[in-house]
């Protein structure tokens, strides 16, 4: 990723001393024989440096974003790991015979252009989550000239809201569509999970737009770069995770019934 | 790291970094992790009460049937049962994961990576007011119609799915749900902030290596909350909509509760005891991982020793972690689950019997005649180290699918349980408190305070007999065969009327279990030594100096506790020079030459002359 | 400090606070080897128990030395032992868990069912023709005495035996049927050294042999709401010939009653 020009930068113009383990923070510690060298294999020298340098915000916004989508990952798993137990479960009907009652519940067409829908939404964020960080905006914004970044990024934001509001309102068609079918949550095994799977799903991409929303205020009332580049990617990353997690929740609902 | 770096206008122009590294300089006060570390052990504190006071009028019940609360008349059946199953909630999750994986590790994690602050503040505070939130709704459901859920900790569906099943089912059971539901959410949220703290926030030349033995337990601790909440909470939201949306996840076909037929639907109830499963086992070791950790670290710091086997504990720590997650089948043997399925459960189980051991190993390396110093904190972790050994011991013999199908849901499962977790857990709390307790108390404005010692090994000694006297005989009671959740052990009706083959059966087991519950009630009495020490000392406790143990590790910088502030320009900047636990002593421990290099100290003449003598890698 | 003794019913004895230091008498074919592997293990664990405090204890009276630095000596060696030990215990454990759960009964076992109800254990026998009849739990009543909810109009169901109280045959094997009609119950004879859950709409079979005649008890030890601590039930081993006796008296007043 490009490097934004932030006055760390300019401090760390010094001239280092790599061999003294000097980052270039200013200050060095006192060089320690013992540990130097690595010879000790306590690996001094990947010793973490601090909290200096650029971007070490977003960076650590970004890791505490993966670890949440780790942890959402399992909440998924969980989910659909159940769908194959129930989906193989049946019970002894009272003739002692083992009967399956599972019946694929059939997915409404509309679900396909939906999914086109939200992978369009992904494309749109990633070239907003680009121009945050391109480098000549960047460089007018910390000469003072204007927002030209904010300029740049909102119009891709708002389509990727529009477009998420498309595919929630898909879904909704969806489900509709299958009510009239006389389709419900309560229906039967597989119907519990079409509506569960979709209906969970639906909530998370609700909370994106939220965020994405956020974000889009963001933009406007945020003077400080960072945290405007900050709020865009963690979005951003978000979004990229719950249209992965569709594929994989759609091809599940459409192939493995 | 740079706390403040003047050279760095980016830091100073940004609001988020505080100029002074004291905590009550720019930062809202409840975002300041220390804040929030005091109100979670707060919460603990009050929780773990209220858990106790349960207890006791649990065993109260037990071996006086007849005998009837104030203001509420004789315990019924159903009282005992949401007894059971409240104290069992506040203890494991409002006492035992709240205390040490977020009250401790808000107190000291990030000094003892050399972080002033957490990666989320904001995400930090929101995460203890759910937790509050959660215990509220947890004891509002005692007092609505039906009262508290009477399905144990564990919510076996269809006990737990279906209102009719009992009282206690309908509203009470939604709340418990609820009050756990967010729970959860709360603590994936704190182990977010915990994992990117400790990876990114680490000081200069704080390597993995260096990391002190708590953090590790911390560490693992939160990554398995990661992987283990997230299931509870999609489980709970499957049993949800089984309560309200007609829905059968784990309902079978024509289930009859109560003359309430559900028709519909092939859900399986061992679904639940899996997906259950498979958090709760790692949840029981997210309770006492950071247990482990400061065992570890307070062995070494009190016997004026490194560590034994430093690389070996990191090891053992993570691999507890990794195993932890793989033997949940260990709950179920008998419950249901195909019997090879069983086998593989029971050997993944024994497997985890050796780092544990190796654990214990260590220990016992780490204090073999090192002559330590009993403070109070020493003497609550060797106890930790007793009970630990105590418990985990007869963990291997229920871990054997022959033996647990006499022993499941026997008394020695409980007593199994109390001894490695309940009581080793609350030692593992009491030494931190006594140890940490200058940081708890330290303000902008004096030093902290230290808790009176003789009261200290007082409450130590009446509590490590009580939890004994308490939990080793309930093994024998459970060998004689007396199961868990029984509300009632005398007179039980026989299909004829007398006295049953179950009655006599049981009514064997009442004068221990007599015994059993004057030994909680002494126990009980015990905690109020510590109340007491606890109020007197932060009344007026005395003072301590800036690392009144000869610690070593980084909670203990000048800079990193909160003794009155210097002016942030002489603030040294914080690095790390070597492991923890560097000791240098010639003769026994408690003699004042006990030279010793913190973790911060740089290199000076004085370590050059201990050069030769101390070996400075990690083993 | 543990023998296998039988169950006293009295209740009086001054003796009675040594009373739980003895596993219950043991009336079951394969319980004497699980009582044989239990008490190996608790001996074994009171060693390592003791022999871990003395370390413990020693290590801190004895003067102070130098750290240890040998890794294997006090880490790795004692940690293999350690394993070995383990090792052995779970192999000699698993021995005995297959023989008892990993292959079915033999095709002559008496088969019996056993149905866990809120708070009752109901048993039922096969009769004559040894087919169960069908249950539906829309006809469960009872009040009319159809607890298990029969079907009249299955020929089956006709002889089929419901009972409130277990009763065994000696040395023959027993092939049980274990089913749950509301909630999970906990099948468990502490004397037999069995125990199993009955989940609903998951029928679960164990087998074994009772050996010694006497009553027992029949607990339930899977919390199942606020009347787990009553749900329990006795069983009954009777030798051969008198459970014979028994079984066709029963057979006769059940066909009285249905008559
Ligand atoms: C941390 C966990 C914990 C703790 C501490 C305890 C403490 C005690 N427990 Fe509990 N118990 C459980 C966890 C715990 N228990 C669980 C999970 C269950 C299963 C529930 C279920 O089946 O659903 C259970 C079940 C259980 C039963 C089984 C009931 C049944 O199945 O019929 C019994 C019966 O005697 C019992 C008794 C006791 C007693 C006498 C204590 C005494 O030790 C109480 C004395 C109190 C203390 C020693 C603690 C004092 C600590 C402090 C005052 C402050 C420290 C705090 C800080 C420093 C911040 N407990
Ligand atoms: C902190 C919590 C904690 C910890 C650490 C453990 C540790 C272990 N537990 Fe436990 N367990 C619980 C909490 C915990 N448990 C709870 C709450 C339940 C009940 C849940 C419920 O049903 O409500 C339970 C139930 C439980 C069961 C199910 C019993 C049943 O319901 O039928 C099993 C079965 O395998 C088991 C096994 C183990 C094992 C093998 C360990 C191992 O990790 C133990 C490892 C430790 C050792 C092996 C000791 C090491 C020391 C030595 C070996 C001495 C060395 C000797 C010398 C140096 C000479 N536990
Ligand atoms: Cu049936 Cu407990
Ligand atoms: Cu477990």
């Amino acid at each position: 990723m490009p490097a934004t020009i932030t006055p760390n930068k300019t401090d760390q113009e010094r001239k280092r001393r790599l061999e003294d383990h000097d980052n270039g923070s200013g200050r060095r510690p006192p060089t320690d024989k013992r540990t130097g060298g690595g010879g000790d294999n306590d690996n001094w020298n990947e010793r973490s440096s601090g909290r200096s340098g650029p971007y070490e915000r977003l960076h650590r916004y970004r890791m505490g974003i993966f670890f949440a989508l780790a942890s959402d990952l399992m909440f998924f798993v969980a989910i659909v790991s159940t769908f194959f137990v129930n989906q193989s479960a049946g019970h002894l009907n009272v003739y002692n015979h083992f009967e399956n009652t599972w019946v694929p519940t059939a997915i409404p067409p509309i679900l396909w252009l939906n999914t086109a829908v939200l992978f369009l939404s992904s494309v749109t964020m990633e070239i907003a989550r680009r121009t945050m960080f391109r480098e000549t905006d960047v460089m007018d914004e910390w000469l003072g000239l204007g927002k030209p970044i904010t300029r740049r990024a909102l119009p891709w934001i708002s389509a990727t809201i529009v477009l998420g509001l498309l595919f929630l309102a898909g879904q909704w068609i969806g489900w509709h569509q299958l009510a009239t079918q006389h389709i419900f949550f309560r229906s039967n095994q597989s119907s519990h999970f079409f509506y569960l799977i979709t209906g969970v799903h639906a909530f998370h991409l609700f909370l994106g737009i939220g965020a994405l929303i956020a974000a889009f205020t963001g933009l406007y009332l945020s003077r400080q770069l960072e945290s405007r580049q900050i709020l865009v990617d963690g979005v951003s990353w978000y979004w990229h995770a719950m249209g992965l997690l569709w594929l994989f929740l759609f091809t599940l609902l459409v192939f493995f019934q | 790291m740079t706390p403040n770096n003047p050279t760095n206008p980016q830091r100073q122009n940004s609001a988020t970094r505080p100029l002074l590294p004291t905590p009550y300089s720019l930062l809202p006060r409840l975002t300041d992790h220390r804040t929030i570390a005091k109100q979670y052990l707060l919460l603990a504190l009050i929780s773990v009460i209220i858990g106790a006071l349960l207890s006791l009028l649990m065993r109260i019940h037990l071996v006086w049937p007849g005998w009837s609360l104030w203001f509420h008349g004789p315990i019924l059946p159903e009282d005992y049962l949401a007894l059971v199953t409240i104290h069992g909630t506040i203890m494991l999750f409002f006492v035992l994961t709240t205390a040490p994986q977020a009250g401790f590790s808000n107190l000291v994690l990030p000094a003892q990576i050399g972080a002033h602050r957490m990666a989320f503040p904001a995400l930090n505070a929101s995460s203890f007011w759910l937790t509050a939130l959660a215990l509220l709704i947890l004891l509002s459901s005692t007092f609505v119609p039906g009262g508290a859920a009477i399905s144990g900790w564990t919510a076996y569906p269809p006990l737990s799915a279906v209102p009719s099943a009992g009282p206690g089912q309908g509203l009470g059971m939604d709340l418990w749900l609820l009050s756990i539901a967010l729970f959860a959410i709360a603590s994936t949220a704190s182990s977010i902030n915990t994992l990117t703290t400790i990876i990114r926030n680490r000081c200069e030349g704080m390597t993995w290596e260096r990391l002190p033995l708590t953090v590790w337990g911390w560490f693992t601790a939160a990554l398995l909350s990661i992987l283990a909440f997230s299931v509870l909470l999609a489980a709970i939201l499957l049993l949800f909509c089984d309560r309200h949306a007609h829905t059968s996840f784990f309902l079978p076909a024509g289930d009859l509760v109560n003359n309430v037929l559900h028709k519909s639907g092939d859900g399986s109830p061992l679904l639940w005891l899996h997906l259950f499963w498979f958090f709760g086992h790692p949840e029981v070791y997210i309770a006492i991982l950071p247990g482990l950790g400061l065992t570890s670290m307070l062995l070494a710091n009190f016997s004026y020793r490194k560590v034994f086997a430093y690389r070996t504990m990191i090891a053992t720590t993570l691999l507890i972690g990794f195993l932890g997650i793989l033997l949940w089948g260990h709950h179920m043997f008998v419950a249901g689950l195909n019997p090879f399925a069983s086998s593989a459960f029971s050997i993944s189980t024994m497997a985890i019997a050796l780092p544990a051991s190796a654990k214990v190993l260590s220990w016992l390396a780490t204090t073999w005649r090192a002559r330590p110093q009993y403070t109070t904190a020493m003497l609550f972790t060797l106890g930790f180290v007793s009970l630990f050994i105590t418990g985990g011991l007869t963990g291997p013999i229920l871990a054997q699918p022959i033996l647990d199908e006499y022993l499941h849901n026997t008394f020695f499962v409980v007593a199994h349980f109390h001894l490695i977790m309940a009581m080793a857990g609350i030692f593992a709390l009491y030494a931190a408190t006594y140890y940490w307790f200058p940081l708890i108390t330290a303000t902008a404005r004096h030093s902290g305070r230290l808790m009176s010692e003789p009261l200290g090994r007082l409450h130590f000694w009446c509590t490590i007999i009580g939890a004994y006297a308490v939990f080793l005989p309930m093994h024998l009671t459970g060998l004689a065969g007396e199961p868990r959740h029984y509300a009632q052990l005398t007179g039980i009706p026989g299909a004829n009327g007398a006295l049953s083959p179950a009655g006599a059966l049981l009514a064997q087991t009442i004068p221990l279990n007599r015994f059993i519950t004057y030994s909680a009630i002494f126990l009980a009495t015990a905690q109020l030594l510590f109340l007491l020490n606890l109020i007197l000392s932060l009344r007026k406790g005395a003072f301590a100096t800036s690392n009144p143990w000869k610690a070593t590790t980084l909670e203990w910088h000048p800079a990193m506790n909160p003794f009155p502030p210097i002016p942030a320009s002489d603030i040294p900047a914080i690095a790390v020079y070597r492991a923890p636990c560097h000791y240098q002593t010639t003769g026994p421990a408690t003699e004042p030459d006990t030279s010793f290099l913190t973790q911060w100290q740089p290199d000076t003449a004085a370590e050059t002359s201990a050069e030769h003598t101390i070996n400075t890698k990690p083993e | 400090m543990i023998f296998p003794r039988k169950t006293r019913l009295s209740n009086s004895n001054p003796a009675l606070l040594l009373a739980p230091w003895f596993l219950p008498a043991d009336a079951s074919a394969h319980g004497p080897a699980l009582d044989h592997h239990l008490l190996l293990n608790l001996w074994i664990t009171l060693t390592l128990l003791t022999l871990a405090h003395l370390i413990l204890f020693a290590g801190l009276l004895a003067r102070r030395r130098p750290a240890q630095k040998n890794l294997w000596r006090i880490e790795y060696l004692p940690l293999i032992g350690l394993a070995i030990l383990f090792a052995t215990l779970t192999i000699k454990a698993e021995r005995l868990w297959a023989g008892t759960r990993y292959t079915g009964a033999s095709l002559t076992a008496l088969q019996v069912e056993v149905t866990g109800v809120q708070f009752a254990w109901y048993f039922r026998y096969p009769g004559p023709d040894a087919t169960f009849g069908i249950t539906r739990p829309q006809l469960v009543a009872p009040g009319e005495g159809n607890p298990l909810g029969l079907d009249p109009a299955d020929p089956h169901s006709a002889d089929d035996q419901v009972t409130s109280e277990l009763v065994l045959p000696t040395n023959r094997e027993v092939d049980l049927r274990l089913t749950a009609q509301d909630v999970i119950h906990g099948f468990s004879i502490p004397e037999l050294r069995l125990k199993q859950n009955a989940v609903p709409g998951q029928p679960m079979h164990i087998h074994f042999t009772p050996t010694t005649p006497g009553t027992y008890a029949i607990l339930c030890t899977q919390l199942c709401g606020l009347g787990h601590y009553r749900m329990n039930a006795t069983l009954r081993i009777l030798p051969r010939e008198q459970f014979a006796l028994w079984l066709s008296a029963h057979q006769k007043e059940s066909t009285h009653d249905s008559k």
